[in-house]
This record gives C-alpha cells, structure tokens and sequence, in this order.
C-alpha cells in the first residue's frame, strides 16, 4: 500500500466515523427538540424526517397562505363519500343534533361537545386551500372554532405532545403534533362557503389542517384525544397514513 | 490494438488550480475529479428515481391547470392521455392502474433531499476549486461567434467527437450543463417546493411568483420534459462518442487512449 493510498484510506476512515457520530448526535438534538416523525424509521425514515425537521424550523410561526374572497372556487371538487353505517345516517337524519364531539386523554376537563356547543366558543373563518396529494386543488371558505380553543375549553396538561382525532368511519384517524394542534388555523370546521359543512365535503365536522396535505383532514370527525404517547395507537406510527404507505407528515 | 492503459498514481493526486491547459492534456489527471464522478452518479440515481416516482404520482392525476386550483369539475390546461390510478380523475379508460402513490411519494421526496445536498456539495466544491469557471464556462477561444457557429455545425452533421473532446467539453455541451445546472435543476427544486404546503406557509413568495399551486406543478412537470430530453441527448452523444469509454472516464476517471482506427 503506497503513502498516498494508506493516507487517504485513514482520512476516508475518520471521515465515515465522523460522519456516523454526527447522524446520531443530529438524531439525539433532533429527539429533544420534537423534530422527529413518529414514522421516521424505515428506508424512508431518513426522508421523513429530514422533511418534518426542516419544516418544523421554517414553518414555526408561519400561517397557511389564505385568499381574497374572489379566489374562492365556483366548482370545489368534493371527494367524500358519505359514511354508509347507520349510526351516521341516523345522525344524518336528525340534523346531526345528536352529532357529538369528545374531547379527552391528557387534559384536566374531558369534554363532550354538541355542534351548537362548539358555535359557543370563539369562530374563525378563513379562506384557504385543500391541496390533495393526487394534484388537485381548490379554495374554499371554512368556518368553525380553532382546535385550540376546543383544547384551552378543556384544559391541555403541560407534558401533551399530539392530538389524535377519529372519523366515525372505522379506522380512520390522524395526529398531529402540538405545532400543528395548537395553530390558530388548525380548525373543527362546522361550515363552509355560507353553509353548514356538506357531507360530501366531510360535515358535519371536519378537522381542517391548512398547512398539510388534504388527507390530513379528515372527516367526520367524532373523537379527539390528548396524548404524550403517539406510539399507543394503532401500530404505532402516528395515524391510519403510514399504516397505509402514506408520510404521517403531510406538509412535504 | 489495445494500448497499454496508463497508470498516473501520483499526478492523480496533486492539487489542480489555474491550470486552464490541464483539461486538453492527457495522462496528466483523471478525466473527471472524484468529488464529480461520485455525485455524478449519485444525481443519476436520484433522477431516475425521481422520474420513475414522479410518473407514478403524476397518472394519479394526469390533468394539469393553469394558475392557483383545478381538479376533475375544472378546464384543464391539457391532460395526457393514459389510465389514471385514481378513479377520482376522468381518464377516457374503462379501468384504474394500481395505486403506487404511498412508496412513490415517500421515495420521491427522499431523492429529492439526496439530490438537493449532493448539488450543493457539488455546487460548493464547483465554486471552490474554479471547476464551473475552467470547465463549464466556455473557454475564450470558445466565446467567438464562428468558433460557437463551427460547433453548432459539427452537432448538426452527427459528426463524432474529435480525440480531444474526451478531455475537455466543447461549447454546446458547456453551455447545455450549464443550463442543466444553474437553470432546470433550480427550478425544479423550486416549483417542487411550491407544491408543499408547508413550505408556501414559510415561504408564499416562490409559489405566489411562479404564478399559483396548479401552475407550479405545470411547470414541474414540464422541468421534467426537459430534464428527460437533456437525459436523452446525453446518452446519445456519449453513444455516439464512444460509450464505454466515457462511461469509464466518468466511473474511473481515466481516458482509455483513442484506439487505432479499424
């Protein structure tokens, strides 16, 4: 082995040992500061995860971009098929009088809330756009009460990391982390363009998450629930997406 | 006959700066530095994966518009004609391809971070050793209007290469990189993040300049259009060049010597 190569192979040694001492104290930093996804394992788990960190830092106090009322769209593509179970449909039946939205796990006052409960509480309308993964759009305007003054009405304990939320279509459900739940724009949404929530676009409530992907908002939504431990629910990975092949985070 | 293959160990090695002669003499380095046949071939892959996934998440919806939204119940700007893998799209088929888009997203945006930080490491070490200036800048005797006008010529009749192109690019091929480089490669990456929601949350002013979403996402894939057809005109010349031998240059480093005629 000549000095030139021997030198080289040392430096390309160190090189590689630095670099894996590097990853893993980026992992640990990354750990500490909530930057890594709950599905941030696996082949892709590099990518997840650079995405949801580096999105974490840029977006900390940025708002989905919301449009003048002209933008709204005249055609927005409804994509929602209405539950077939007759628990829905009878709720359906009466109006969704009887539509019922619990609120609990880690706050100090579970809570369960009528639609006209929720109308109680502080209203925010915002003019913002549904982007779905498949690479269609549109812009509507959405109405309904913050999910954070749903959670401040119940009282969040300190040490919550997540929200979860279900549909009352079976194993269906999605999470987001604090950033996202406590986002002003991150929204129990009861109406939409001047009218109660359609079915076919989720109502009568849908969690709308703005600054993600469209299957982040899901529909139907019956059950949220506070949680320091995302790894409890389902197989662990956040929400039914990755069960599914599909990033938990959705903001790409 | 084959000729000896020459083995330059030590000169490999020594450090190259403001030597403009260097890249037209032979045996005096590798044809191609490390630090550019290493991302070299990391971009290919990234690329290829990159266009393998983006295909699959494009025919889940194969329309595409023109401004801030569109969907299935809006004018398309056009659509291309093959099977969707969505039934959310009206294809003109009676049937839907398989759903591929979990594993393709997923692979797409990892890619795409591989190829972001090997073009930077790429673009850093460029600036840094005069790379794009020497290499990549069409050299003076180049920057002449009948010199460009000879070249431009050359390429049209299908000539091949002269010997001393495997040592250093002529004009056309500088120029083609250097679009490749600093033009669609930046606006792939920008139009890409203009369809994150979360970046536009960051950063409105990318998607809000290129004209809206739908817009953004024409243009990506229209970037795409054209970053294929780079793809293929550049594995046509190295076709036509000689392909093993600038493929090897571009894996070793080394420039076989030109072979005795048959």
């Amino acid at each position: 082995m000549s000095q030139v190569s021997r030198r080289k192979f040392v430096q390309a040694g160190l090189g590689v040992a630095a670099g894996a001492a590097g990853v893993a104290v980026a992992a640990r930093i990354a750990g500490q500061y909530g930057l890594l996804p709950p599905d941030g394992s696996g082949i892709y788990g590099p990518g997840e995860t650079l995405t949801y960190a580096a999105q974490r830092i840029i977006t900390a106090h940025s708002l989905a971009r919301e449009f003048p009322r002209s933008t709204i769209s005249k055609t927005p593509f409804a994509n929602a098929i209405a539950p077939s179970s007759d628990a829905f449909k009878g709720l359906q039946t009466g109006g969704f009088n009887d539509w019922r939205l619990t609120v609990d796990g880690m706050v100090a006052h579970p809570t369960t809330f009528s639609i006209a409960d929720l109308k109680q509480l502080p209203v925010r309308s915002q003019i913002t756009e549904v982007v779905c993964e498949e690479g269609w759009s549109y812009v509507a305007e959405w109405t309904g009460t913050p999910l954070v003054e749903a959670l401040n009405a119940c009282g969040v304990l300190p040490h919550a990391r997540y929200v979860v939320y279900f549909s009352i279509e079976p194993d269906w459900w999605e999470s987001v982390d604090m950033s996202d739940a406590l986002h002003p724009q991150t929204l129990v949404t009861y109406a939409m363009n001047d009218g109660d929530l359609p079915v076919r676009f989720g109502g009568p409530l849908r969690l709308r998450v703005p600054r993600q992907l469209g299957y982040k908002s899901i529909k139907f939504i019956q059950h949220i629930t506070v949680t320091d431990d995302i790894r409890k629910f389902g197989k662990g990975l956040g929400s039914s997406a990755p069960e599914a092949g599909y990033a938990w985070y959705a903001g790409i | 006959m084959r000729a000896p293959p020459s083995r330059c160990r030590k000169p490999c090695y020594t450090r190259r700066v403001h030597s403009p002669s260097i890249t037209s003499v032979q045996g005096s380095g590798p044809r191609h530095p490390a630090v550019l046949r290493v991302t070299h071939w990391i971009t290919t892959v990234c690329f290829l994966a990159l266009l393998v996934t983006g295909i699959e998440i494009l025919i889940s919806h194969p329309c595409f518009y023109w401004g801030e939204t569109g969907s299935s119940v809006t004018t398309p700007l056009f659509r291309i004609p093959v099977p969707a893998s969505r039934p959310t799209v009206p294809s003109g088929y009676s049937y839907v391809l398989p759903d591929q888009n979990g594993w393709s997203r997923a692979l797409h945006f990892e890619a795409a971070w591989a190829a972001v930080l090997t073009g930077l490491a790429y673009c850093i070490w460029g600036i840094w050793t005069g790379h794009f200036r020497r290499t990549l800048l069409p050299s003076a005797d180049q920057r002449t209007w009948p010199a460009f006008r000879g070249q431009i010529l050359h390429h049209l009749r299908f000539r091949r290469p002269n010997d001393g192109e495997a040592h250093s690019y002529n004009s056309i091929q500088r120029l083609s990189y250097l679009v490749v480089i600093f033009v669609l490669f930046p606006m792939m990456i920008l139009t890409g993040l203009a369809l994150s929601p979360g970046f536009n949350s960051a950063v409105p002013e990318v998607v809000n300049w290129l004209g809206g979403r739908q817009s953004a996402r024409t243009l990506h894939f229209f970037l795409t259009v054209a970053l294929f057809a780079f793809l293929l005109v550049h594995v046509g010349m190295i076709f036509l060049a000689g392909f093993w031998s600038r493929v090897r240059a571009m894996i070793t480093g080394k420039v076989q010597p030109p072979k005795e005629q048959s």
